[in-house]
């Protein structure tokens, strides 16, 4: 608790002590119980009068202090003294709690960010370190991060090897090993070794301070649930009042014009209680926090919400986009099949490693990867690579012609063509034909879980790829994708993006997922634009609306998990308490429900949707 | 223009007022006020100066909600 806070803590207990004495004590003067009864009442409410009185001053007068000073004035005037002075109490408990629930999350939150490095440190002249300002350190120097620090900006390790701990970024508890050669993101805590990193960016430009400007800023885009609360929170309480005022002036007269009794007593308690329930606090603090603790869980969870109205919007997802290449696979090649021709698998694959042994291209790495052994370079001659097909070279004194079925084609050789999926590398050996090698894209561990996962959700999946038809479609077939659009160009896919959004219908909202290289203009035509794999990508953290940290897509399902979490709690609030306040008010105009009820309406409702929006942080188990 | 402040608030609803008391302040063009990270982001008009707008908006929230600061 802050000063401020402990002072009105004081104030309560002070306040709550001299009502309970009062309450065993009978005072028969009516001077002497109104003045006992005003001491309690001025210690708690003074600084509320101070308010009401400068809010009528510079005509404001509808706010809550003026609606709390009314209300407890006028049920002294009525000579309710212990329900006036405990409607101010319980009124200053509330914002207490209130404000100190609200304190309580914002620590909560930015301690689950914690990853603002205070310094960094540079090696001097003679080899000690020295403690310097991050923002001095310029592009290319070298810090120096001890065990146990966080990496203050981004860089590539120079020196040392260590495992970093990056679930300040991620959410991802498993440390990742790091060795020299590596590049390393600021924010991620160095675990074991002391690390040397010469840095590749300003600590303005590094991933630690771009994720922090980023949640930061992240709640100034505002969702309609809080668009729709503060407009409703505008025209509620002057409402209120007017209906008050109605139930303390006209109610009477017309009892008078009748030749009833008017009973002005009773129906200005009534008012005044109805004064007490117009308070839109409850609403008014709930929804924003109940969205703020929903962010910071995202976020702890490695899920980036770049605002409130995209939280929203992703939990009314109900189509799930995905690009194929980075997302759903790992966007690396490797050999996942060798067809024997007329020579035997391994010398099959040798023979083509060494044909492609000088290019540079990744179908070329991933078959010199899946041989494995060294090349020696004396074998290989007169290798000529003609783009678009392939290459031919001499290995072992044999004529070899590696490349796709238009190589084939163009030398006149006969060869099966596979109908498997994947790239397909024809080898010929002397005009005739070996064998093929099949090359594809590993699909991510956790892809078929995510699908399965979002379908859980009742959300159709689409896959949208560049990629040829049969290699989508074996994809597609193995994550039980439910559409797969592919060969399709960038432009194409923007599209199709459209189409799907076209035929959506109405609530609902269709979520790209790509890896940001090259499809941002999808990213931002999507309602809802998710970029993965965006640890030290700018790019991708631009045209997002939701940026999953790592490139698990295991993170899509629970992202909108997290979402629909945070939207469900959000409606719980509205709904229950604006249930509760009506309810009261009816209660309140027939007189069934006195200032006791009311002070529930405001103060409890507060309390138990501020203690409910809480819950949105927590998204672990999710 | 656009520009972040920091505030100082205690209720969520006066926040709200004070976002409504800058929005009606002359050279501001939009402004939106984030209760929970208490900040005020305030895009200017074109040509207005920052300093002297902000002591208006500043002057403004005092009206709505005497117990609240923007620091700029």
């Amino acid at each position: 608790m802050n000063k401020k806070q402990k002072k009105v803590l004081y104030r309560i207990i002070a306040s709550a002590l001299i009502m309970i004495i009062l309450h065993f004590v009978d005072i028969d003067n009516a001077v002497l119980r109104f003045v006992f009864y005003m001491i309690p009442y001025l210690i708690i409410g003074y600084d509320v009068l101070k308010k009401a009185v400068h809010g009528i001053a510079s005509l404001q007068p509808c706010d809550e202090n003026f609606l709390m000073a009314v209300a407890t004035v006028g049920a002294i005037a009525l000579g309710q003294y212990s329900e006036g002075v405990s409607v101010m109490l319980f009124y200053q408990i509330g914002e207490l709690f209130q404000s100190y629930a609200v304190g309580k999350s914002r620590r909560n939150i930015s301690e689950l960010m914690d990853i603002r490095p205070d310094h960094a440190f540079i090696e001097g002249e003679n080899g000690e370190l020295e403690s310097v300002d991050p923002d001095e350190v310029e592009v290319g120097s070298i810090i120096v991060v001890r065990p146990g620090e966080k990496i203050p900006i981004d860089g590539v390790v120079e020196e040392g090897s260590s495992s970093l701990d990056t679930s300040a970024l991620t959410g991802e508890s498993v440390p990742r090993d790091i060795k020299t050669g590596d590049r390393v993101q600021s924010g991620c805590i160095n675990m074991s070794g002391i690390l040397k990193i010469r840095t590749e960016k300003e600590f303005g430009e590094s991933t630690a301070s771009k994720i922090l400007e980023l949640v930061e800023n992240a709640s100034s885009k505002k969702s309609r649930s809080e668009n729709f609360i503060s407009k409703f929170a505008r025209v509620y309480t002057p409402t209120v009042c007017i209906l008050a005022l109605l139930l303390a002036i006209v109610v009477p007269l017309f009892n008078m014009l009748m030749g009833n009794p008017a009973a002005w007593e009773t129906w200005v308690y009534r008012a005044l209680t109805f004064l007490v329930i117009s308070c839109p606090c409850a609403l008014v603090i709930s929804i924003p926090l109940t969205f703020f603790a929903g962010i910071g869980g995202a976020s702890n969870a490695g899920v980036l919400v770049k605002g409130s109205v995209y939280l929203e919007g992703l939990a009314d997802v109900k189509n799930v986009v995905c690009d194929k290449t980075g997302t759903l696979t790992e966007g690396v090649f490797e050999v996942t099949d060798i067809i024997e021709g007329s020579v035997n698998k391994d010398r099959l694959l040798e023979l083509a490693a060494y044909a492609e042994s000088y290019s540079t291209h990744p179908i070329s790495i991933s078959i010199r990867k899946a041989y494995g052994t060294e090349i020696d370079n004396g074998r290989v001659s007169d290798v000529r690579e003609m783009s678009g097909h392939g290459i031919e070279a001499n290995v072992d004194g044999v004529r070899l012609a590696v490349g796709n079925a238009k190589l084939m084609d163009e030398m006149g050789i006969s060869y099966t063509r596979t109908v498997k999926p994947g790239t397909a590398v024809y080898v010929a050996a002397d005009g005739a034909f070996a064998g093929c090698i099949l090359i594809s894209d590993r699909i991510k561990k956790t892809s078929a879980k995510a699908v399965k996962e979002l379908k859980a959700l009742g959300i159709r999946t689409v896959m949208l790829t560049g990629d040829v038809k049969n290699t989508a479609d074996s994809v597609a077939k193995e994550l039980g994708l439910d559409e797969v659009y592919s060969e399709l160009l960038p432009g194409d896919k923007v599209t199709k993006i459209e189409e799907i959004i076209a035929k959506q219908g109405k609530g609902a909202r269709t979520a790209f997922t790509g890896d940001g290289i090259n499809d941002a203009p999808v990213l931002s035509r999507a309602d809802i634009g998710i970029a993965m794999g965006a640890l030290g990508s700018d790019a991708a953290i631009e045209a997002a609306d939701i940026v999953l940290m790592d490139d698990d897509p295991i993170k899509i399902p629970k992202a909108i998990r997290i979402a629909r979490k945070c939207m469900r709690i959000v409606y719980e609030n509205i709904y229950f308490a604006i249930g509760i306040k009506v309810l009261c008010l009816v209660l309140g105009a027939f007189g069934i429900a006195n200032m006791w009820a009311a002070i529930f309406a405001d103060v409890g409702v507060m309390v138990i949707a501020v203690l409910n929006a809480i819950r949105a942080l927590y998204v672990k188990k999710l | 223009m656009k520009k972040s402040y920091k505030i100082d608030v205690d209720c969520a609803n006066c926040a709200n007022k004070m976002e409504n008391a800058a929005k009606n302040t002359a050279g501001v063009k939009d402004c939106v006020v984030n209760f929970m990270t208490l900040k005020m982001n305030v895009e200017f008009e074109d040509g207005a100066d920052a300093k002297s707008v902000m002591e208006d908006v500043l002057s403004n929230c005092k009206k709505v909600e005497s117990d609240c600061e923007i620091f700029f």
